[in-house]
């Protein structure tokens, strides 16, 4: 108990040492937050981000088969899945109808896919929510749309997907497969690509060896490749926000170490002074411990919990300018809250630590010289 | 009140509400997907083979990152050059890269 009594008594006598210095103090711990709060909102972001893929695209086709000529992507005749079914291990083969379409009203491009189950039509489309909020329908529900042949298309719109599915189908317009074929003059025997499913994932790589074999002319994409994919995506992103935010972090360590290392002439003489009154080296050096805590943790705590706050709350609107790009239909992250400790830890580490060290060196450095000369300065 | 007491408790206070959003609000039944939405959301995946996120709308292989292929990119026109921002964002897929 005696002990503690002694590091609160540290603690207030730090504290009242740090309102002394309110201006100066304060401006440290505001650009340490803001530094802490940057970097924590990137780890988050990308965090939420990956855990969503990776739940999300395990429902993805085992395999995509894409027809390439002239090494642009190409429609695929439908035939090439008659022969793909025959290969043992696959279980099925369908071809998928999907292309984009671009609205000049809402300067906004869509995604346009075909659905087996559209039970309210043809004339009907199921639209994500960015849909529905961008392509400005005048208030009668329809999607009017510019077939191939310049034809002008009306769809109902009969659902829009709730906003949880954004992330995978804020752009989607789902139509039936005639209606497709009617919009872009695909004939029935082409598809985009084939979905496949496969009886036993481990042969993934032989059957699409076997494709490759078979018609040279397509390149299959693995769902393993579609989740490290996206398992990677923002690796580089957060590693190009960091790289952009190193000016400032600099900056900041500067800042920080000329406040740290270097002691004002105010400071000197309050330890001149402390030193004076009977201070050990050491109680000085604890009190300068305790300074450095309360600066850093406390900057790391409301940085962490404010990047928490943007990003899981707030859908971490400082980073839309980025993200969005020439994106006019800018889905709305509503992320899942999932945290890394060890990032956090790491960040912690990196924030607190180094801080509440450096600034005991020069502490200590004043405090094994003689109180007078350090009241003198000399 | 001494201002020890009041960093302290302002400082648990902190640590306290950072362990509830790190370990209990994901946990919350209002916070987490429910049932229903997430079937729904699993329906859409699979009945429409969806392979790729949301998250850039602006061009082909940023939209469907997954099913871009090398060229996709650069194919506006013979002398096109990547020029869309959410491109200089999102690396290229991660196996075009192991196979360089």
């Amino acid at each position: 108990m005696k002990w503690l009594e002694r590091q609160r008594n540290f603690i207030d006598f730090t504290l009242s040492s740090l309102s002394r210095r309110k201006g100066k103090n304060a401006a440290l711990m505001l650009v340490y937050t803001l530094l802490v709060f940057v970097i924590s909102s990137v780890i988050f972001f990308t965090q939420a981000i990956r855990r969503e893929a990776e739940a999300l695209l395990t429902s993805a086709p085992d395999m995509i088969l894409q027809r390439t000529v002239a090494g642009r992507h190409d429609l695929i005749p439908l035939s090439y899945g008659e022969k793909i079914k025959t290969i043992r291990g696959v279980k099925s083969v369908q071809g998928r109808l999907w292309g984009y379409y671009y609205h000049p009203a809402a300067h906004s491009n869509y995604t346009v896919m075909a659905a087996d189950d559209v039970t309210s039509g043809d004339d009907t489309a199921a639209v994500g929510s960015g849909v529905a909020r961008t392509w400005q329908t005048a208030g009668d529900n329809t999607l009017y749309m510019k077939a191939f042949d310049g034809k002008v298309l009306g769809l109902r719109i009969a659902k829009v997907f709730s906003d949880t599915t954004d992330l995978v189908a804020a752009d989607l317009i789902v139509v039936s497969r005639a209606t497709f074929g009617r919009l872009f003059g695909i004939a029935g025997t082409l598809a985009t690509d084939l979905a496949m499913e496969i009886g036993n994932q481990k042969e993934s790589a032989t059957i699409a060896l076997k494709i490759v074999q078979l018609y040279p002319d397509t390149r299959p994409i693995l769902r393993e490749e579609i989740l490290r994919t996206y398992a990677a995506i923002f690796d580089w992103r957060s590693g190009y926000i960091i790289v952009l935010l190193s000016g400032t972090a600099l900056a900041f360590i500067i800042f920080a170490w000329d406040k740290a290392t270097g002691l004002s002439a105010e400071e000197k003489i309050e330890i001149g002074v402390l030193k004076a009154l009977g201070w050990d080296t050491s109680d000085v050096l604890l009190m300068k411990f305790w300074e450095g805590t309360v600066i850093s943790l406390t900057s790391f705590l409301l940085g962490v919990i404010a990047g928490y706050l943007h990003v899981f709350f707030a859908s971490a609107p400082l980073f839309a300018h980025a993200l969005k790009g020439w994106a006019i239909l800018y889905p709305a992250f509503k992320l899942t809250p999932a945290v890394n400790a060890f990032q956090i830890g790491t960040l912690f580490f990196f924030t607190v630590v180094p801080y509440a060290i450096i600034t005991i060196i020069p502490a200590w450095r004043m405090a094994i010289t003689e109180p007078d000369a350090a009241m003198r300065q000399i | 009140m001494r201002n020890s007491t009041l960093y302290i408790t302002a400082t648990a206070a902190a640590a306290v509400l950072l362990c509830f959003l790190f370990f209990v609000y994901p946990l919350l039944p209002r916070s987490a997907v429910t049932e229903q939405e997430r079937k729904e959301k699993e329906h859409l995946l699979q009945s429409l083979h969806i392979t790729d996120l949301c998250l850039f709308t602006e061009a082909s292989y940023t939209r469907h990152l997954s099913q871009a292929d090398r060229f996709a990119a650069f194919q506006d026109h013979p002398l096109a050059i990547e020029h869309f921002p959410s491109g200089s964002l999102v690396s290229p897929p991660d196996s075009f890269m192991e196979r360089q």
